[in-house]
């Protein structure tokens, strides 16, 4: 059929064949972007919902009407008054950030050791250091809870961020990254005369920065949200962390659903923020952390 | 014995010192931990101390396996983990998805990231208010549908029976029928309930979280050259997926079962504690939140000791299977 084509013809052929598929690719592309925006509304529903809700008048919180009839920002200031939000916000942040600079400091010298070091029985330590992210939280919380009372830590800064200070994942994250580093590197401070310590610091350090970004914001954004510890350990209300404060808050104050979801509101935001603005390592740190499987 | 050099000898006492912070803190808050729960799990350790301690043997493991609470808030768990399968099949199909050229990528994955990270007691907070049966806007949503679009008619039609919007977290009702008191099956059971609600929410939480970055990894990973030579071989859509891209992934869907069970066995403390208190009649009950409040409410450590060992054991178990069958499947 085709030999029997003058040029023209053939040509004419061709065209018909691409139109007709990028036809098909733009229905194609059409229903995967009708599939895609459908989950995107129902992911965004609810938290539309909670926005709207956080701006009603006391007396609109039990009718159905998404969008309130009189806008109350006020339920913002409302909240701080009820109760010492903002004290929650510097708790959460604060037993956060030293947790987070405990956890990346000791971690990236254990992964220092275990990536940039010669020892005798290196990969079989890496090995069972592996093996303890498989124990579940829930056997070393009550050893970990009878040991913080014993140290009189509990009801203290101190006894949210110790116990937490040490991780085998960061290790592990670390140490990944620090091997895709040239060992010559190293090597060559260390014939100039620097002493480890200035080697890891100043050669390793500087060029597992990712990796290290990484395991700040994940470790930041874990204890942020961070509820059984706080939850068993904190007795005063001036220690509580903001997910704490929000369950009380949620039980003593339930029926005011505006004001909670303003709390709520308030204690999603700066999430929402920080993973705007550094989703690049969470994603690529997620997608690092399951290279072992 | 080999001789080391010095330099060698000089590497090894710096790997010690680099070591020692991270060390400690795993032996002091890890490992002597799990070996001193085992130890008390013998135990009859209350932290109120009005029962003299004593050690008991086996009797906590003993009490635990004859009473039928332990068996239904067994049942609980392994229910909040029925979604798992839906969860990671929907985590895969948005990869897909979201993997091929198309406009809007980063978009998208930011808003379908945004429930699981954002995960906490906020959202369980806000969940909460969702489920509310009568002010909450699902079934602001459901009751409408049910009216306008004369489902509920429909339903009296065809049954003889109306349907109501379902209580959510204030019904002991389930998808399986399960009942309440016994560990068995009935018609009367059969419903939409609090451990139905908590599942949906988690794959509302989970579909578009880590999982779904895991597929997307995975997927950029498969070489062009297979999807071609598959095309040239005139495979269609279904044969190419069957027999270039899950097989492709198998190591990534492999991880993310592994890790779903580990979670999953652990799971629904918080749902529990913010959301529920663990009820209506303990049906939103799992073995993390029957060994918080066993230690932290009744402070009877060695009772919930020996549960969290019994987790621990089980854990351990599906974890090892896992890794038989899936390490085989991956091989092949």
């Amino acid at each position: 059929m085709a030999e029997t084509m003058t040029p023209q013809q053939y040509q004419e052929y061709v065209d018909r064949r691409k139109r007709a598929a990028s036809a098909k690719r733009a229905v194609g592309t059409g229903a995967r972007h009708f599939v895609l925006i459908a989950v995107g509304l129902t992911m965004l529903l609810p938290f539309t919902w909670m926005c709207l809700a956080s701006f009603k008048p006391l007396a609109e919180v039990e009718e159905l009407n998404p969008v309130p009839t009189e806008w109350h920002p006020g339920n913002y200031i409302e909240v701080f008054k009820e109760i010492p939000f903002g004290r929650y916000y510097f708790n959460s942040v604060f037993v956060a950030a030293w947790v987070t600079f405990l956890q990346t400091l000791t971690s990236a010298m254990a992964a220092y050791a275990f990536a940039r070091l010669q020892w005798p029985g290196r990969d079989t330590v890496f090995k069972l250091y592996l093996g303890t992210l498989m124990v579940p939280g829930v056997v070393t919380m009550i050893p970990n809870y009878t040991l913080v009372v014993k140290l009189h830590f509990l009801d203290t800064y101190s006894g949210l961020i110790v116990p937490a200070a040490f991780t085998a994942f960061g290790t592990f994250l670390l140490r990944q990254f620090m091997l895709t580093i040239p060992l010559a590197l190293d090597e060559a401070a260390r014939i100039d005369g620097a002493s480890h310590w200035r080697v890891f610091w100043d050669v390793v350090m500087p060029l597992a920065r990712p990796g290290v970004i990484t395991l700040v914001i994940f470790t930041f954004m874990g204890n942020y949200g961070s509820f059984f510890w706080p939850l068993v350990l904190i007795k005063s209300e001036h220690l509580r962390t903001l997910p704490i404060g929000m369950l009380f808050f949620d039980s003593s104050y339930g029926r005011q659903t505006n004001l909670i979801m303003a709390a709520s509101v308030m204690n999603i935001l700066p999430l929402i923020l920080l993973f705007i603005g550094t989703q690049r390592f969470i994603v690529k740190g997620i997608q690092l952390g399951a290279v072992k499987g | 014995m080999r001789r080391y050099s010095r330099r060698r000898l000089a590497d090894f006492g710096a790997a010690i010192l680099f070591l020692l912070p991270n060390i400690t803190g795993f032996v002091v808050f890890t490992a002597g931990p799990v070996v001193f729960s085992l130890v008390v799990s013998f135990s009859n350790w209350n932290l109120q101390q009005t029962v003299p301690f004593q050690w008991v043997g086996l009797k906590n493991y003993a009490e635990m396996f004859h009473t039928e609470d332990f068996w239904l808030y067994f049942i609980n768990t392994g229910y909040l983990m029925l979604a798992m399968p839906v969860s990671i099949a929907g985590s895969l199909i948005l990869a897909m998805l979201l993997s091929q050229k198309i406009r809007g990528t980063v978009i998208y994955r930011t808003l379908y990231y945004l429930p699981s990270f954002t995960s906490g007691v906020a959202l369980l907070i806000l969940w909460k208010a969702l489920y509310n049966p009568e002010f909450g806007p699902v079934n602001a949503v459901i009751g409408w549908a049910l009216h306008n679009l004369h489902l509920a008619d429909v339903a009296q039609w065809l049954t003889g029976h109306g349907i109501e919007p379902p209580e959510w977290l204030q019904s002991t009702r389930n998808l399986l029928g399960i009942e309440t008191e016994h560990a068995s099956l009935s018609a009367t059971s059969w419903g939409i309930g609090a451990r139905d609600a908590i599942m949906f929410m988690g794959v509302w939480m989970g579909i578009g979280g880590g999982n779904m970055l895991l597929y997307l990894a995975g997927l950029s990973n498969i070489p062009q050259d297979l999807y071609d030579a598959a095309e040239v071989d005139g495979a269609n859509r279904w044969q190419i997926f069957r027999n270039v891209t899950w097989p492709c992934l198998a190591p990534t869907t492999f991880f993310i079962i592994v890790m779903s069970f580990i979670g999953g066995l652990q799971g629904g403390f918080e749902q529990a504690r913010v959301m529920t208190g663990g009820g209506p009649a303990g049906t939103t009950t799992t073995l993390a939140y029957y060994i918080y409040t066993r230690a932290f409410e009744q402070f009877q450590i060695g009772y919930a000791s020996a549960i969290s060992w019994v987790l621990f054991t089980i854990i351990f178990s599906i974890t090892l299977v896992n890794w038989r069958l899936g390490g085989k499947q991956v091989a092949e």
